[in-house]
């Protein structure tokens, strides 16, 4: 039954729009914000996790007996500290080895001691006997038959028959419609290429952090650096065979997630050392850590073959995309597979997936997963086409993009989406009409990402002296807390500055989903602005109260309540401050709640235009000029939402450019650190300019659109488009650093298909 | 009845189907008669999906009520960063 | 190993400790001292969020021995604001938005007062570079450039 809209298309914004200054600014300027790493207590130990160095090892014995001896070591923990019976496995085996270590980097055991000094000497001291085994990381060397197998009994799902052999292929998945040979067969050009990108990290710039204090019970707090602590709370009671009840988790500042921190690493061995110790325990993860043990994105080979009509219709499209997703099932592939022509109205449509293991860190969300690579080849073949067939790559994505009603290459109809309006707003940019320069060229490309809703649970309360105290259970990881204390005081009418937004714990707010997904702005908001509207019912009540009125006689105007109907004009206005102040006397605290599992997200499209100059002689690639143009539905903080337009951009340009998990012969990663794994700095880009468009999301009161992962999207195909161009060869490998860009130009010039550089025609 | 659309991968537990109609008052209860009709589907069900229901995207949306006309996507679970 | 004595001045107060010999100033500074507003975000001087200076001169906090600090002079973000005046550049931070997860934000702003010290009117090429050593995550840079041109147009009084 579909739900009646809940935007309210006449409503007056008042403050939804504007940009305050956030609430925790201050303390992040000053230096006093605490985050994971930030915090210590009496008594506290100093918690280190030893690691394989083999990418694949079964473990035949652990002897940790030489390093408990060691004076000041409290406490070591192995498998055996955590609950066999958890309800996730994977998770359970990813947190401590079991039975074989399934990558480098993979924690095998952990100490507890009273310094640093001392937990890396008893590291030193404990014995594991591995014996090493034949190890595979690459993606399609993991598929073939007799590559080393990860898991013994892994038969793939999904296959119709079932294979009768394990293999490294955890699954199979198909999406589309229609019949893509009638579709090819109705096409004047086809294109068909395949496309390699490498796995890049998170990079966030604050490695995970955590302070555990439990009991020998197992009840206790933990204090870490988490896009979900709801989810890090139930995760860990599960790992260690406790109560959720038991367990009260605090999220710290979080120095960026990106979809890294949506999941957990150190803290329930955190949480197991000092229940194994009886004292608080801190672990700190080292960059190396971060690298080689926490959660990249997947490494891919995808397959595109679509068909167009010589005016520019695209008839069919195919893609067969193969994800690696490190040492467990789980990869985004399928998530690829969805969206990969989720821009265009295709009536025949087939994609193709594999999730494929490999003896690489277990990959964790990376920023609409799985996303960025399908667009990447996508959207390269889109833009090939446009040039085959002699028309603007604007105009061809113009003809073909989906709107309101049309059916999504992952099968439902799209509601109202604003696609076709972002690709408007970049072809009336100046950048886009604007000259080029010698060796540049420019590329455009599209992007889409799904966006949703869950689960989500806010308190408001409205203070004596009539401030509002607004409690949120969602990380704020790019400025929620101003957006949250907008649409509060939206909703109450009153000032911004007499909202403070702060992120309870798990024992203070019902159950909250992890921060991902887009999903704060607008689950958190829908639940804030109904958390209000419900204060402001109680609040009515309350001036009903004071005049001796019945409370439906009583309306909500401007911050203050006003009688209504009969009653009307008979007494003065009273605000919100002043109905707080008799809280007391009307009936007690007043506080608005409000819990849900929001429906409803409105996905979220862009079109970024780049222009990248090549170095003829060096094959570097300077990005010179960078525009974003997309879809917030209403954006609540613009500074903000140009922020996460900025961001995912930029990231998108360390991906094309420069990032890549580079892996030796010995399965060893090459490049653990900031120097090697090179991420963009201030001195390689451009400003980053930003258009945002608002096409209301019908499933906000606003209209709001989630913002924070469609960014990275588009650029792996704008930048790998505008490459390509300036140097009149297609690339379809990332990174393109300057070696590979230089070997594909001096391959096309010696078999003289080199096409003439753009900024010459 | 609501019609329930399947995503590729789904057919081999559905005897090839990807399309069924589904007479239940909720997507809870139309989940459990699809599972009932077709068991094979129940492990991938239980790995996590996403429902679309009438173009508005659910995760476990158990309670809302489905209609002579919905039509009702079975996706994935969807995940984010 | 015994502990070294340390007599040196943070934030211009007097400051006396004692640290192991292999401890970074910046182990010293979050540890010893209290001061957790320089970050730790890899230990080997690639990413700035642990910017400090020693003597005026801007350093990573992480590559320098809390042992080397005898007698010189350590400033970090703690010591930026006056009392509850803000130095222009965290107010100019704040009004661009120029953080959002905020971890590289001490890093950013130390390195950004030791640049304006030096060179009060820089091109936007060279904030770009000067602040090349700086990593951040979330923002692509943009609004921090444009925080930190502000700032120094505001301190030159233009």
């Amino acid at each position: 039954m579909a739900r009646a809209p809940l935007y309210e298309e006449d409503r007056d914004l008042k403050l939804v729009g504007s940009r305050p200054l956030r609430p925790d600014g201050l303390e992040k300027v000053t230096g006093r914000a605490r985050f994971g790493a930030d915090v210590s207590a009496p008594g506290m130990l100093v918690g280190k996790v030893l690691r394989s160095p083999h990418p694949h090892a079964r473990i035949k014995s652990i002897d940790v007996s030489q390093a408990m001896a060691l004076q000041g070591v409290k406490a070591i923990v192995t498998k055996d500290d955590f609950n066999a019976d958890s309800s996730d496995r994977n998770i359970l085996t990813n947190v401590m080895a079991r039975g074989k270590a399934l990558y480098e980097g993979h924690a095998v055991a952990a100490v507890a001691a009273t310094s640093a000094t001392i937990a890396k000497k008893a590291l030193k001291l404990i014995k594991v006997d591995y014996e090493i085994l034949p190890h595979v990381t690459d993606v399609e060397t993991a598929m073939q038959p007799g590559a080393p197998l990860l898991h013994e009994g892994m038969i793939t799902a999904g296959m119709d028959p079932a294979p009768d052999r394990p293999s490294n292929i955890a699954s199979r998945c198909e999406f589309g419609h229609g019949d893509v040979e009638t579709g090819f067969a109705a096409a004047d050009e086809i294109i068909e290429r395949t496309f390699r990108t490498e796995a890049t990290h998170q990079g966030y710039i604050e490695p995970h952090a955590c302070m555990a204090n439990v009991g020998p019970d197992g009840a206790g707090e933990l204090w870490c650096c988490t896009q979900g602590h709801f989810m890090v709370r139930n995760t860990c009671a599960d790992l260690l065979g406790v109560d959720v009840s038991k367990l009260r988790v605090t999220a710290s500042e979080i120095g960026g997630g990106f979809g890294g921190k949506t999941t957990v690493f150190i803290e329930p061995v955190a949480m197991a050392l000092s229940r194994k110790a009886g004292r608080p325990v801190k672990i700190v993860m080292n960059r190396d850590e971060v690298f080689k043990a926490s959660g990249p994105t997947s490494s891919t080979v995808i397959t595109v073959k679509i068909g167009v009509t010589r005016d520019g219709r695209l008839t069919a499209g195919e893609a067969e995309l193969k994800y690696q997703g490190g040492a467990f099932p789980g990869s985004p592939v399928s998530l690829g597979a969805m969206s990969a022509f989720s821009c265009y109205n295709m009536e025949h449509v087939r994609t193709i997936g594999y999730d494929v293991v490999t003896n690489r860190p277990k990959q964790a969300a990376y920023r609409a997963p799985g996303a960025p690579m399908a667009a990447y080849a996508v959207e390269s073949v889109v833009e090939e086409l446009a040039s085959r067939i002699g028309m603007d790559p604007i105009e061809l994505r113009l003809k073909n993009a989906v709107s309101e009603g049309d059916k999504s290459s992952y099968g439902p109809k799209y509601k109202r989406i604003g696609l076709t309006e972002t690709l408007e707003a970049a072809k009336a940019h100046e950048h886009y009409n604007a000259p080029l320069g010698p060796n540049q060229g420019r590329g455009v490309a599209c992007g889409f990402w799904f966006n949703f809703g869950g689960q989500t649970c806010v308190s408001l309360n409205i203070n004596i002296d009539g401030t509002v105290a607004l409690a949120v259970g969602t990380p704020d990881i790019g400025g929620s807390r101003a957006s949250m204390g907008l649409m509060a005081a939206e909703e109450l009418g009153i000032g911004y500055d007499q909202v403070r937004t702060i992120i309870a714990d798990t024992s203070s707010l019902g159950h909250n989903d992890v921060t991902d997904g887009s999903r704060v702005t607008f689950a958190s908001g829908l639940a804030t602005i109904n958390a209000a509207r419900d204060a402001i019912k109680k609040l009515c009540a309350r001036a009903a109260r004071m005049w001796g009125i019945d409370e439906e006689a009583v309306v909500w105007e401007d911050g203050h309540a006003k009688p209504a109907g009969e009653n009307a004009g008979e007494f003065e206005p009273l605000s919100l401050a002043q109905i707080a102040a008799e809280a007391e006397q009307t009936g007690g605290p007043i506080a608005g709640h409000y819990e849900t599992n929001a429906g409803g997200a409105g996905v979220s499209f862009a079109t970024h235009i780049v222009d990248a100059e090549v170095d003829p002689e060096t094959g570097r690639v300077h990005v010179t000029r960078y525009t974003v143009c997309q879809d917030a539905g209403k954006a609540v903080h613009p500074s903000y939402v140009e922020g996460q337009f900025q961001g995912g951009a930029v990231q998108g340009i360390g991906w094309a450019l420069n990032e890549a998990y580079i892996y030796g012969e010995d399965g060893r990663l090459q490049n653990p650190g900031f120097l090697d794994y090179r991420i963009p700095v201030a001195s390689d880009l451009p400003m980053i300019d930003t258009v945002i468009v608002e096409v209301p999301n019908p499933g906000h009161p606003y209209g709001v659109r989630g913002v924070g992962e469609t960014s990275i999207v588009p650029p792996l195909a704008a930048i790998a488009n505008a490459v390509s161009h300036a140097a009149g060869v297609r690339l379809t490998e990332l990174p393109m650093s300057p070696p590979r860009v230089l070997r594909a130009m001096d391959a096309a010039k010696d078999a003289g298909t080199a096409s003439k550089p753009q900024a010459a025609e | 009845m609501a019609r329930v659309i399947l995503w590729g991968s789904l057919k081999s537990a559905t005897d090839g189907q990807t399309e069924l109609d589904i007479d239940a008052p909720d997507m809870a209860r139309v989940l459990q008669k699809l599972v009932d009709q077709h068991p094979n589907l129940k492990p991938q069900l239980d790995r996590g999906i996403s429902i679309w229901i009438d173009g508005e995207v659910h995760r476990d949306p158990g309670y809302l009520p489905v209609g002579d006309d919905t039509e009702v996507y079975l996706l994935p679970r969807l995940t984010g960063g | 190993m015994s502990q070294i004595h340390v007599t040196t001045i943070v934030n211009g107060d007097p400051v006396e400790y004692l640290c192991e010999p292999d401890e970074t100033v910046l182990d010293v500074l979050r540890d010893r001292l209290g001061l957790i507003g320089s970050k730790e975000g890899c230990g080997t001087g690639d990413c700035g969020a642990c910017s400090v200076t020693v003597d005026g001169r801007l350093v990573c906090a992480c590559l320098m021995l809390g042992a080397e600090m005898q007698g010189r002079e350590i400033a970090t973000i703690e010591g930026m604001a006056d009392g509850d005046n803000l130095h222009p550049l965290q107010r100019k931070f704040l009004e661009h938005a120029a953080l959002q997860c905020g971890i590289c934000t001490p890093g950013f702003l130390v390195a950004a007062k030791s640049l304006l010290e030096r060179n009060p009117d820089p091109s936007e090429t060279e904030v770009r570079y000067w602040l090349a050593g700086n990593l951040c995550r979330c923002t692509g840079y943009d609004k921090i450039i444009r925080a930190v041109m502000d700032a120094a147009a505001e301190m030159r009084g233009a």
